[in-house]
């Protein structure tokens, strides 16, 4: 049964029809075109569908979508700022090699929003338990881990 | 070493904000008008007759616009040995094989459809072992060849062998001998993006399709042929590489699923999508072989090796892709890792009914250099000699001629073996603490492309615009791994322009020139020479013009310059004379006469040389092409003889690790890998290429296994198929780089992508066997593994003195 919810999406009111087996990440992807984020197992087991519900990362592909009504979601497509310019951690990632074929890259952007966001300073234990639940074939997450500790070296400089 | 303005620095590469921005479109993210969704019925049974396929349901089912079997298309043939079917016809040989498939209007009515197709088979006796598979009893996979003669056998027709010098008598010079049996299991990809394609047909039956490829340009091949197959004699197919989501030679050949789709957009007359999800990649893509190795080597007293004998057994599963010429990488270490004179290498590969292979980095060299590198550590034992002192004596040398016929330039083993040495501590390692050890393995790869086909080459073209954009048009593949950003670099530093004034085309055969595949670490060196030539090229061309063009307009500058500066003294300095081709140089974008003074306005923006070219009565457009291809051979794999590579790269790995007896665990304490790769190009991204390697290297050797019970897998999700987390990469690794110099490589360069997961699993299983004295033979080695052999050399004595 189709039903329109309504929820905040990267900071904009919006409704759309879904259905109760849908996920989040079928509305994401599908009704609403918003192909940023990825899904890479559709089994919560990869993390690169990683999206924020109101300031938590959650994997989408678990998430049903009705579960978003009234809440507030953060994707990939709402982490840049205006003009084009990428954010701290989105930069910290191109400027550490920390991007290879790059299917993981938003899922973790994301994970580590939701890390920073929480705790500005985090350990080097912090960030891995952090990502610990997004997986990367390419990198072996070293250059991943210093974009995040630049990201929030970055972010304690511009506060 | 020469003095570069952009190799060697980091460069971001291109797509990096995209892809942070989510904005880079995989297959999954592509969408085209009124296109279908593919989805394939899978066989049941691992090896059957098909009696019938009942889709008269599926057909039912609304929304859903074409059922297709081998019933109702044209027969498309592929595979490396044609040994495979798009849809298979009258039986089935793996659990994977595809015997329907559907397109509908959405993803989830294909999934239904398939559900709806009902398939009644005749089973027949299988065979998963490939041991067993090489009995005279056992069931025949394939009857008939591809040209229908028939087989009474398993056994793949392709011969690896190689001998040299005379093993036997090099078995009799030696004083201590070692034998051993080493296997490796099945291992998947694990691309973070899944497979997938879209097929659509225009209206005069040309084909495009957005394909999840490394070889475009075979891949065009592959899919005119199918076209053919299909009555569209010499109608084309446009080959279109989307942002790739990981590769690691899961893109090497064409896969049935790309047939498919194509059978079913034609059929429709609707572009048609399929993309595997996690599962399916997991259970009907193909993996790395299994591989089991038998080796023995001997030493003389002196510790010189005398002799290697090397046999592999590869199960290839029902049928053959590219990964069946694994053993043509398998016959590089097991020949010319080291010196040895006298050698047999031995390769066969068997059918059974077990999922079919395909390659994956390192393409049977990891296998080799497993079986290799822990057999040398237990030789070294044996001679009581250390293991690192063994591998400095029999070390490869620079300007060597191995016995396979690979002519080694530079070569950099001697210093990674002991920046290896240095950085784990090797000759002070005393007191380590309990349960922990250190071990090293080396490699050699090739460095300088792999002549696996006809030709290795690489085409590129460069084409100026108005603004000195330097567009490139190349058809190797982006598959994460930053050929982009070295291909930017590259053009920049040969033509003299500025990174930022470059541009990287998409990968697609309408647009791009002809190249071979991107596989066998050659992307970075042929692009990089590729570029070198035609930027040569294009410099010529540039100076010609500049001969006509420059005078004037640096006559202009002047004047500007003048008016700015009424009192300059202009020097004594006659332009028109020195305007001569061979007197001028392009750096950074601006042309100048090389022996002028350096005058601000005695130089040319190049853009303004292009416009002047482009704006006036016949006038003309800049454009270079390159059509590399190295100076190597395609080896006689019978023979084992040929210099597959125009260079090779070297390097050795060093790992510390801790072993928990309770529980068997391994713990890393750290790795250190050293490699000769010739000239860094990019450093974050050749750091990249080797930590990602790594961790796939940890992977292989401690946790992954692609499980399979009588031909059907087991794990296929990432719970049940582990990969290494970051928790898993907790430990600090060294990097360290040898620059040789090459003359081969571009700027000096060597081929990374491979070598950097080749020697991590025998360094690891080396440093278990120093912590713990147990010697695991069978990748993964996991606590299970341990654990047993722990026990039993508890009961049986020391393991370390068994041979």
């Amino acid at each position: 049964m189709k039903k329109t919810i309504t929820f905040t999406l990267n900071g904009t009111q919006i409704n759309v029809a879904a259905d109760s087996d849908q996920t989040l990440l079928d509305i994401l992807r599908g009704a609403l075109c918003m192909t940023g984020t990825k899904e890479g197992c559709g089994e919560g087991e990869c993390g690169a569908c990683t999206v924020l519900v109101d300031d938590s990362a959650i994997n989408a592909c678990l998430y049903p979508a009705f579960e978003a009504a009234g809440k507030s979601v953060t994707t990939i497509e709402g982490i840049a700022g205006t003009r084009n310019r990428l954010s701290i951690i989105q930069q910290a990632f191109v400027d550490s090699g920390a991007i290879q074929c790059g299917f993981c890259t938003p899922g973790m952007i994301l994970s580590t929003k939701a890390l920073l966001d929480t705790q500005p300073d985090p350990s080097e234990a912090e960030i891995r338990k952090a990502l610990s639940g997004n997986l990367c074939r390419c990198t072996g997450y070293v250059q991943i881990i210093e974009a995040v500790k630049k990201a929030a070296a970055r972010w304690k400089e511009k506060s | 070493m020469r003095n570069f303005h952009h190799i060697g620095k980091a460069t971001p590469r291109p797509d990096g904000p995209d892809k942070a921005a989510g904005k880079a479109l995989y297959i999954h993210d592509l969408q085209r008008p009124g296109m279908l969704y593919g989805k394939i019925k899978f066989s049941d049974l691992p090896h059957a007759r098909l009696k019938h396929i009942d889709t008269s349901k599926a057909e039912r089912l609304p929304g859903v616009r074409a059922v297709i079997t081998a019933k109702n298309t044209p027969e498309i043939r592929f595979g490396f040995l044609w040994d495979n079917l798009a849809l298979k016809k009258d039986k089935v040989r793996q659990y994977r094989d595809e015997v329907a498939a559907v397109a509908a209007i959405d993803p989830e009515t294909a999934a239904e459809a398939i559900d709806l197709i009902h398939v009644e088979y005749e089973p027949l006796p299988s065979v998963f072992s490939p041991h067993e598979a090489l009995q005279e009893d056992a069931p025949l996979i394939h009857e008939t060849d591809a040209q229908g003669r028939p087989r009474n056998h398993n056994i793949l027709p392709l011969k690896y062998h190689h001998e040299s010098g005379d093993s036997d008598k090099g078995k009799r010079a030696a004083k201590h001998i070692v034998e051993g049996e080493f296997s490796t299991p099945l291992v998947q990809q694990c691309c973070m993006g899944t497979a997938g394609c879209i097929a659509e047909f225009d209206m005069n039956h040309n084909l495009t399709i957005w394909a999840k490829t490394q070889i475009p340009f075979l891949a065009q091949r592959d899919f005119n042929r199918a076209l053919t197959d299909m009555g569209l004699k010499d109608r084309n197919t446009r080959v279109i590489v989307p942002a790739l989501g990981g590769g690691f030679g899961s893109g090497l050949d064409t896969h049935a699923y790309e047939y498919i789709a194509i059978l079913l957009a034609f059929q429709t007359s609707q572009p048609v999508k399929i993309v595997y999800t996690r599962r399916e990649e997991f259970a009907h893509l193909s993996p790395r072989q299994s591989s089991r190795t038998r080796i023995i080597q001997g030493c003389d007293p002196n510790g010189k090796l005398t002799f290697r004998k090397v046999e592999v057994l590869q199960d290839n599963g029902a049928y053959t892709s590219w990964g069946a010429t694994y053993p043509s990488v398998m016959m590089m270490p097991a020949t010319s890792l080291y010196h040895v004179p006298n050698i047999t290498f031995d390769a066969k590969l068997v059918y059974t009914n077990n999922t079919y292979c395909q390659a994956m980095r390192g393409y049977g060299n990891p296998e080799l250099t497993w079986a290799l590198e822990s057999n040398m550590d237990e030789l070294a034992e044996e001679a009581g000699i250390d293991p690192f002192e063994f591998r400095m004596l029999n070390r490869n040398q620079p300007e060597e001629t191995t016995p396979m016929g690979l002519k080694v330039s530079t070569c950099g083993l001697k210093e990674c073996l002991e920046t290896v040495a240095l950085k784990l501590g090797w000759k002070s390692r005393i007191n380590q603490g309990k349960n922990r050890g250190i071990g090293m393995a080396s490699l050699i790869h090739v460095g300088g492309g792999g002549r696996i086909y006809r030709s290795d080459a690489s085409g590129l073209l460069l084409k100026l615009d108005d603004f000195a954009n330097v567009n490139v048009f190349h058809g190797g593949v982006e598959m994460g791994q930053g050929l982009h950003a070295v291909l930017i670099q590259s053009v920049a530093e040969a033509l003299g322009v500025c990174p930022d004034k470059v541009f990287i085309n998409p990968t697609d055969t309408g647009t791009c020139p002809w190249d071979v595949g991107t596989h066998a670490s050659r992307g970075a060196f042929m692009a990089g020479n590729a570029a070198i030539l035609a930027a040569n090229k294009l410099r010529s061309k540039i100076f010609e013009l500049a001969e006509e063009l420059f005078p004037a307009e640096v006559e202009k500058n002047l004047k500007k310059h003048l008016k700015k500066n009424p009192d300059y003294m202009p020097p004594d300095f006659d332009i028109a004379k020195a305007s001569r081709r061979d007197r001028f140089d392009l750096q950074e974008g601006y042309i100048f006469i090389k022996d002028a003074p350096s005058e601000p306005w005695l130089r040319m923006d190049l853009g303004r040389l292009i416009r002047a070219a482009h704006f006036r009565q016949q006038g003309q457009m800049l454009t270079a092409e390159a059509f590399y291809d190295p100076p190597n051979e395609l080896p006689d794999f019978e023979k084992g003889l040929g210099n597959i590579s125009s260079t090779y790269a070297f390097g050795a790995q060093g790992a510390e690790v801790e072993v928990d007896t309770e529980t068997g665990e391994v713990k890393i304490l750290r790795l250190v890998a050293a490699h000769d790769v010739g000239k860094v190009l990019n450093p974050p991204g050749l750091k990249g290429q080797i930590y990602g390697a790594l961790a796939q290297g940890i992977g292989y050797a401690l946790y992954e296994e692609l499980q399979s019970k009588e031909g059907k897998i087991q794990n296929p999700d990432f719970r049940d198929y582990k990969i290494p987390r970051t928790h898993e990469m907790d430990f600090p690794i060294d990097l360290e780089f040898i620059e040789t110099d090459d003359r081969f490589g571009p700027f000096g360069a060597k081929g990374v992508a491979e070598p950097g997961l080749v020697p991590t699993a025998p360094a690891i299983a080396n440093a278990i066997y120093d912590a713990v004295g147990v010697r695991i033979r069978n990748l993964p080695i996991t606590p299970e593994k341990v654990l047993s052999a722990l026990q039993k050399l508890k009961t049986d004595g020391n393991q370390r003195l068994l041979p």
